[in-house]
């Protein structure tokens, strides 16, 4: 924890995350607005046509992140508020790396391998917990899912080698 | 009085022992979901949707709006147990809870909570018997003008009682419009938004968005707190809750006060919050022991409990009556009653006579359910709380990626729920607030339709929506109501030059 302090001063602030966040909207109107233009923004003999209502919507997004823009822009020396510390960030990559893995598992061998392995891990090494409580855990929420949705209410979910294994 | 006949039928279409125990496991989920961080209302229920395709309409209802009381009365217990309010209404809830709760009188506060919320719901349901046949009767009316109308006021109203930025409410809002555009045109069957990739031809389904902005997002932010939880135990136990009870009709004043606080605010959007807040303000103003309020008070309690109760459950009046949801929770079962096929608005009062009234004679049913539950299981429900997040952040995890493929067995909105929890972290973070999102999200095709078809009948002619009193006066109130951070901004001035000029 010695490193705490140094972390704690390199930070994000919130004007940068505002003028990124709101050129980033910015460009996606833009991207609506074009969109529009190209079905078409107007009339035509059966009445408005497709990009007729998006139009407007992608107009009114340019504008208010515009808007945003401008406004956080000008504040950019001054104002000195935190968006998010270094050692924050660490936490939250903490839960969201992991769970990115979890996702790409989940499209790879199924949902019920990855969500034990994925609740298990996190136990163990986040949590500090013993292998034996970790694996009580994952593999409850597993199983417990597993009769829930395949066996009870028939909800197919992603399955792979092992449940085929089991004949599912 | 056909409304008492209806209401009776109602309560046989409720009362069957199928229908009660949906009710009792629907408030059970909800308290939990309530309790635990990363799963509210809105997203817990959208969770859960898919369960309960295959049960008939009416129990889907009756289970999922259990929820969502469920989900309002958990809410109290974290907020006076931990001082971590689980949902935004009952951030004021921890004002006096929690010092009420540090001085050894949880179970005071507890009831106090509970005990008012039942009240506040009990008002806000008799309320909506009687005005909901009313308001579906004369929306039976409306024509696509009067409705695209009040869906402007829905979206604007947003802009008005809302809080931050108005540029980033409207520019959140746009966004879940675009995103509602994404897919197939209904009108012209072309293809819009979607770039080539025909992943997006179906477009972003709502309950998706819901899962990741709200629980993954959730899950995020509190990571980054380190979220370790410190909690008062609760005994809740005969004599406390009689005690409490029998202080109660002292605050019958504010109590009242709450309920139409909380009614009112309700039926607007995005209502519960500041009712909850506007309703603890009141009662600070109006109590002889005003002063005293934030050192734990049970009035303190009761004042906004009452209100975020009776607007939660107000907000329903609208979604049923004209298909306009008063909150994400709302928005959410609003979807599924269309997956059901039922399309919510003032039909719904002709042609599903059963549906409605045992939707409902089942938030009597359940309100009482509710208090049952909440006053018997709290120790449970406080256990639920101390289990650590390094076990319950990876398990909310698994549940949101199991509800995202449930939506419509894709893989793809799993990882869609990655992209929106993310937006959904960073968006809470910079004040972009994420129920108009979400009811543009899902209103999103309706209200373009039914702009489209206005347009249409008037030839282009925007003073289509003045041409009758009753839509001129939902424009007019609309456009007062987006323009209201202007309008009070510059009678505040008007207000400061004239105090200057009468000093000097």
């Amino acid at each position: 924890m010695e490193n705490n302090n140094e972390s704690a001063h390199r930070a994000v602030r919130i004007v940068t995350m505002d003028v990124v966040v709101a050129a980033l909207i910015l460009a996606l109107g833009a991207l609506v607005v074009y969109e529009s233009n190209r079905l078409g923004s107007g009339w035509d003999e059966n009445g408005p046509q497709a990009g007729y209502f998006p139009f407007y919507i992608g107009l009114l997004i340019c504008i208010c992140s515009a808007v945003v823009f401008v406004q956080s822009f000008v504040k950019l020396r001054t104002d000195r508020r935190v968006f998010v510390r270094l050692d924050q960030f660490k936490q939250v990559l903490v839960i969201l790396l992991p769970s990115a893995a979890y996702v790409l598992g989940v499209q790879l061998i199924g949902i019920y391998v990855p969500s034990a392995v994925f609740i298990v891990l996190f136990m163990k090494f986040v949590g500090k917990y013993r292998w034996l409580r970790s694996a009580a855990v994952g593999l409850g929420v597993s199983v417990s899912a597993f009769m829930l949705f395949e066996i009870w209410f028939k909800i197919p979910l992603p399955k792979g080698p092992l449940e085929r294994l089991i004949g599912f | 009085m056909e409304e008492i006949n209806a209401l009776f039928h109602g309560f046989t279409v409720a009362l069957t022992p199928f229908n009660l125990m949906l009710m009792f496991v629907g408030i059970i989920l909800g308290v939990i979901i309530g309790v635990l961080p990363g799963l509210g209302g809105a997203n817990g229920v959208a969770i859960l949707l898919p369960l309960t395709f295959t049960m008939p309409p009416t129990s889907a209802i009756i289970m999922l709006s259990c929820i969502y009381w469920g989900a309002l009365f958990g809410g109290a217990i974290t907020s006076i147990l931990f001082n971590i309010p689980g949902e935004p209404w009952s951030v004021a809830t921890t004002f006096d809870g929690y010092p009420m709760a540090q001085q050894g009188r949880a179970g005071e506060a507890l009831t106090g909570a509970f005990t008012s919320s039942f009240v506040g719901a009990l008002v806000a349901v008799l309320m909506f018997t009687f005005l909901a046949p009313l308001i579906a009767n004369f929306a039976l009316e409306f024509g696509p003008p009067e409705f695209f109308a009040v869906y402007l006021l829905t979206f604007c109203s947003f802009v008005g009682t809302g809080k931050g930025n108005p540029f980033k409410i409207i520019a959140s809002m746009m966004l879940g419009f675009a995103m509602a555009a994404v897919g197939i045109d209904i009108v012209t069957g072309q293809l819009r938004l979607t770039f080539g990739f025909t992943e997006l031809l179906s477009g972003f389904h709502f309950l998706v968005a819901v899962i990741g902005l709200f629980g993954i997002g959730e899950i995020l932010l509190s990571m980054e707190e380190g979220l370790s939880f410190s909690g008062h135990g609760a005994k809740i136990n005969p004599t406390i809750v009689l005690q409490t009870w029998a202080k109660l009709p002292r605050y019958w004043a504010t109590s009242i006060r709450s309920c139409f606080i909380g009614c009112w605010m309700g039926i607007i959007p995005g209502g519960a919050t500041p009712a909850s807040f506007m309703s603890y303000g009141v009662a600070r103003q109006m109590s002889r022991e005003g002063a005293k309020f934030g050192t734990g008070q049970l009035e303190g309690v009761i004042a906004p409990e009452t209100a975020a109760h009776a607007a939660g459950t107000s907000a329903l009046l609208p979604m049923i009556t004209l298909g306009i949801p008063g909150s994400p929770t709302a928005a959410v079962l609003l979807g599924g009653l269309m997956i059901w096929g039922l399309q919510p608005g003032p039909l719904l009062f002709v042609e599903q006579k059963d549906f409605v009234w045992g939707l409902i004679a089942s938030m009597y049913l359940g309100n009482i359910a509710g208090l049952i539950v909440v006053l018997t299981m709290v120790p449970l429900f406080a256990a639920i709380l101390r289990v650590p997040f390094p076990i319950i952040a990876p398990v909310i995890v698994v549940i949101c990626a199991i509800g995202a493929y449930t939506v419509k067995n894709n893989m793809l909105d799993v990882w869609m729920i990655v992209a929106f929890g993310m937006m959904g972290y960073v968006f809470k973070k910079l004040d972009y607030p994420l129920a108009p999102m979400v009811l543009a999200l899902v209103l999103g095709d309706a209200a373009e339709s039914s702009f489209r078809q206005a347009m249409l009948i008037a030839q282009g002619d925007l003073t289509v929506f003045w041409k009758n009193w009753l839509v001129g006066s939902l424009t007019t109130l609309a456009l007062v109501l987006l323009f209201w951070p202007l309008i009070s901004a510059g009678m505040a001035r008007m207000r400061a030059a004239a105090m200057a000029t009468s000093r000097n």
